[in-house]
């Protein structure tokens, strides 16, 4: 199967750690993505509150390019990216005078025949169970991980069509299979706050604090995610929330990508583990000792 | 040679504003075979009937073409009218000149040329009418009840009791359906059991029932007045004519644990042979041979048989078809509880704590697993604080049904109530979207929850419960004061939205009548006929057509009851002499007519000579079942099926009046 690989400016710039991880992990599972070629933003940090044409015809370019080329999948690691994608692809399904509106400005025809992946689905969905369970070298049993979905995987449900928007299991599952333990905690699914991150930061310090306390509180190492977003506010923020609450957190925050190659047994340097703000390091010397 | 009067009714100044009706009885005047043309205020009024029973009688009248309003109003009125003069009563047509014209026009010039071709295509119409006789059904007067809930009981207990047999079917162990489950009942509190058993035993002891428990509808076939059931009659393990109902064999079942009581919904174990309550009718075990010891272990474990008195217990008993003859029959199938699956952030199956308002009933309820002390699933202890939520399910087209499911306003604040009453000191609170107490005694119920009982109430929705330090945190919008609300509660009460009792879209697709969107039994008129389904015979009644109470249950019971009760007061049923008739000679047995057919009215008819061969295969309309909708008709190659008071030449002539 031909799959495209959709970056967009988060895996470029503030989560590069998530590209590198991403990139890696594919080379050593020998699966092959190809950039889309000339690919433009892909319209969710402001165009879809301002102008809802440009909101569909921005990512709508990107997958006409992707399907010109005879791709048959995307993957689009970043939340927000796959976000906007699928809800491109489902108004132009369901919408025979947009679409038309849209395939003229863009001059290019576009049929909705591929499927667009968020990272879980990908790696459950096109890269397979087994074959990942085939790839750990390096289990990491003993580990406690704390999934975090944030909003814009799941939601709207009607067009995402991805796991239980409320009680999402995905990225579970896919921590269980590198053998580290799935964390319960009660705020998996609450906002980060993201949409707040410029304007009012006291009401994002407040959410994600929630979150990232609860999660320790529920005993885990560490939190993973799977949105560039979550990760900056969940990352960077932690020292200022630790601050203001005056309690120490200091739980490092992953991209499941990077917790794959962990246990796959990439040096955590060839996945960018250094690159986070929270020092992952207690985390990497609980993986080594319990690999002892 | 036709002799048609024509009749133009103002109705008031209903038809006449907008409808020039002089220009329509002139025009009518001029059409050849007219012999009188009148128009009149009010034709329906008495007057007005005495007018046209007069023309009839003085003028000799072959037909009668009122224009008028929609037949659905009065054609009734003018036949009875016309058959007092000794007309057929299908020789009288109407032009509907009101719905389909003065009320949907505006320009009084073109609605009166409307009106004029209206009434010009019914004179033609009339001109070729034959005399038509209604069709008369024998009538089997024995009903069928489906369904011993509530309704079902109330139905049964009043044609019973109107001297008519009864068959009554449930498809679980005892009658008593959701009611007997319910603790006490709003908004009077008084005890659901108590008022629930003597009727369930009445039922039991009375001469006019036959009561099929652990049995289900396997086939109907017929039409009203004649319908063939078979019921299967599950094998139960147990013979119920000798069982004593003492309990032995129940008592020393090893299977005691494991298996979940349906009846308490899983809160607490029954035994594989069990009754599912105390006060069960019939008091009668069934056996579970699905966890049962002897049948998974070859047959090596009997201490029920060994300890039964009668020796009723027959591990061979297999089900039984049983057939049965009726007229009629109602379809009282209940409901069900939507699962909330589709609401995972409310925990509910994740936290023991969570529970729908079913299951709070039976911790409420004496015969209940708490025998009655509210003591909550994991771990036993009394709830200080519960939080109630309303409408999960209901009143959400995103995630579960557009409607109101109406009980739960009600049962709610019961069960805030009861939750005061029987543990002081408590506090409850209820997250609602909007309060409905309709009936009467409601608003006082709902109102006394708030005022005297302490509940609060908040208007908004839940956005999610979790789990912290052993407590349910509810978190919610508060709409009314514009606030975020997070509530520590020991224990959580979800109101279940009101879904059709699963299967029963199956039932009606067997019985032959229709449901909605939802699975729902839809009424034959939702204002005028909230008793009978679209098929003529088989009545509805309870939460089969849609979420309601116990009143409006035994009130729609009781209705069906009546309509039975009033259809087997005559010797036979007559139907509308409006249906299809097979030209025998013409029709070449293709059976395209019986694809089409909705009702299944037309079935295969051997002609045969007078030596007893088969000599031609034709179809065969069924009078009780035809219900002359026409798609025959369409359908027919040949040309061979006609409506009565529509025949082909009819309609040609009313198209070519419009030519002229």
């Amino acid at each position: 199967m031909k799959l495209a690989y959709y970056p967009g400016c988060s895996l470029k710039g503030t989560s590069f750690e998530y590209e590198v991880s991403l990139l890696k992990i594919l080379e050593a599972m020998n699966i092959e993505v190809k950039e889309i070629p000339d690919w433009n933003c892909c319209g969710a940090s402001a165009a879809h509150s301002i102008n809802h044409n440009l909101a569909i015809a921005l990512p709508a370019r990107n997958l006409a390019i992707a399907e010109k080329d005879g791709f048959e999948s995307v993957l689009a690691p970043c939340a927000a990216c796959s976000n906007r994608l699928k809800n491109a692809d489902y108004e132009l399904k369901n919408d025979d005078i947009l679409k038309k509106k849209i395939t003229n400005s863009l001059e290019m025809p576009y049929d909705s025949q591929m499927s667009i992946n968020n990272m879980l689905e990908f790696l459950i969905g096109v890269v397979g169970k087994d074959k990942i369970k085939s790839m750990v070298k390096k289990p990491l049993a003993g580990l406690k991980v704390a999934s975090y979905y944030g909003c814009l995987l799941v939601r709207p449900p009607k067009v995402m069509q991805f796991d239980d928007p409320e009680n999402p299991v995905t990225m579970d599952e896919l921590v269980s299979l590198t053998g580290a333990e799935p964390v319960d905690y009660s705020y998996k699914t609450e906002c980060c706050g993201a949409i707040n991150s410029l304007s009012k930061p006291d009401v994002v310090m407040a959410l994600t604090g929630k979150v990232l306390y609860d999660a320790k509180n529920h005993g885990a190492d560490v939190v993973v995610v799977a949105c560039p977003l979550c990760h900056s506010n969940l990352d960077v923020r932690q020292k200022e929330i630790e601050r203001k609450y005056e309690e120490k957190i200091g739980l490092p925050v992953l991209f499941i990508t990077e917790l794959l190659g962990l246990s796959f047994g990439i040096n955590p340097k060839d996945l960018a583990i250094d690159g986070h703000m929270v020092a992952a390091d207690r985390v990497l010397k609980k993986i080594e000792e319990l690999s002892k | 040679m036709s002799r048609i009067g024509v009749f133009v009714c103002w109705c008031g100044s209903n038809i006449a504003s907008t409808v020039d009706v002089e220009k329509v009885r002139e025009e009518a005047a001029k059409i050849p075979g007219v012999v009188s043309a009148l128009d009149y205020k009010y034709m329906c009024s008495d007057p007005g009937q005495n007018s046209l029973r007069n023309v009839i009688k003085e003028k000799n009248l072959t037909g009668v073409v009122l224009a008028a309003c929609s037949p659905h109003m009065h054609e009734n009125t003018f036949r009875k009218a016309a058959v007092k003069e000794g007309l057929n009563p299908y020789f009288v047509e109407i032009a509907n000149i009101r719905e389909q014209v003065s009320w949907v026009h505006e320009d009084k010039e073109r609605a009166t040329a409307k009106a004029v071709d209206l009434m010009k295509m019914m004179v033609e119409k009339v001109k070729r009418d034959k005399p038509i006789e209604d069709v008369r059904v024998p009538l089997n007067k024995k009903a069928l009840v489906i369904g011993g809930g509530i309704s079902g009981i109330q139905a049964a207990l009043d044609i019973a009791n109107g001297g008519v047999e009864v068959v009554l079917v449930e498809k679980e162990p005892s009658i008593g359906g959701r009611m007997i489950q319910l603790d006490e009942t709003f908004p009077t509190l008084d005890c659901s059991s108590c008022i629930m058993t003597p009727k369930m035993v009445e039922v039991n002891q009375h001469p006019n029932i036959k009561l099929y428990t652990y049995s289900e509808i396997e086939d109907v076939s017929g039409y009203i007045g004649n319908f063939k059931v078979k019921i299967k009659k599950k094998a139960r393990s147990v013979v119920e004519k000798d069982c004593t109902g003492c309990g032995e064999c129940w008592n020393a079942c090893p299977m005691h644990k494991n298996v979940k009581s349906e009846f308490n919904l899983n809160l607490s174990e029954r035994t594989a042979i069990y009754v599912p309550f105390p006060q069960a009718v019939p008091l009668v075990p069934v056996l579970d041979r699905s966890v049962c010891l002897h049948f998974k272990k070859g047959g090596k474990c009997q201490k029920c048989l060994d300890v039964c008195g009668p020796k009723c217990i027959d591990f061979g008993l297999q089900d039984e078809i049983i057939e049965e003859t009726v007229g009629a029959i109602v379809a009282a199938t209940g409901y069900d509880l939507m699962e909330t699956s589709m609401y995972g952030e409310y925990g509910y199956g994740k936290y023991k704590d969570v529970v729908s308002g079913l299951q709070f009933e039976r911790l409420l309820s004496a015969s209940g697993p708490t025998e009655g002390v509210i003591k909550r699933p994991s771990d036993g202890k009394t709830p200080q604080t519960i939080v109630f939520v309303q409408c999960v399910g209901s009143r959400d087209p995103e995630k579960g049904v557009p409607y109101c499911s109406k009980v739960c306003c009600m049962y709610t604040a019961k069960h805030a109530k009861l939750f005061a009453h029987k543990v002081h000191g408590s506090q409850s609170y209820v997250f609602y979207i909007d309060i409905r107490s309709t009936s009467k005694g409601y608003e006082e119920f709902v109102r006394g929850t708030m005022e005297q009982d302490g509940a609060v109430y908040l208007r908004g929705r839940v956005s999610k419960i979790y789990e912290d330090n052993g407590k349910l945190i509810v978190k919610g919008a508060d709409t009314l004061s514009g606030n975020q609300v997070e509530i520590a509660a020991d224990m959580v009460v979800l109101a279940t939205g009101v879904i059709p009792k699963k299967g029963s879209d199956k039932l009606a697709q067997m019985l032959g009548i229709s449901y909605d969107k939802y699975g729902f039994l839809t009424e034959s008129h939702p204002k005028l006929r909230p008793a009978e389904s679209s098929t003529a015979g088989i009545f509805l009644a309870g939460m089969a057509q849609g979420p309601r109470d116990i009143p409006e249950s035994v009130v729609s019971g009781s209705a069906a009851a009546s309509k039975i009760l009033g259809l087997f007061s005559k010797s036979e049923y007559e139907v509308e002499g409006t249906i299809s008739s097979v030209n025998e000679a013409t029709c070449v047995a293709c059976f395209y007519c019986q694809r089409v057919c909705a009702y299944n009215a037309i079935s295969r008819k051997e002609i045969k000579d007078r030596n007893g061969n088969v000599v031609k295969v034709v179809a065969n309309v069924n009078p009780g079942l035809c219900t002359g909708c026409g798609a025959c008709v369409n359908a027919c190659f040949s040309k061979s099926i006609d409506v009565k008071g529509f025949m082909d030449d009819q309609i040609y002539a009313e198209i070519k009046s419009l030519a002229v």
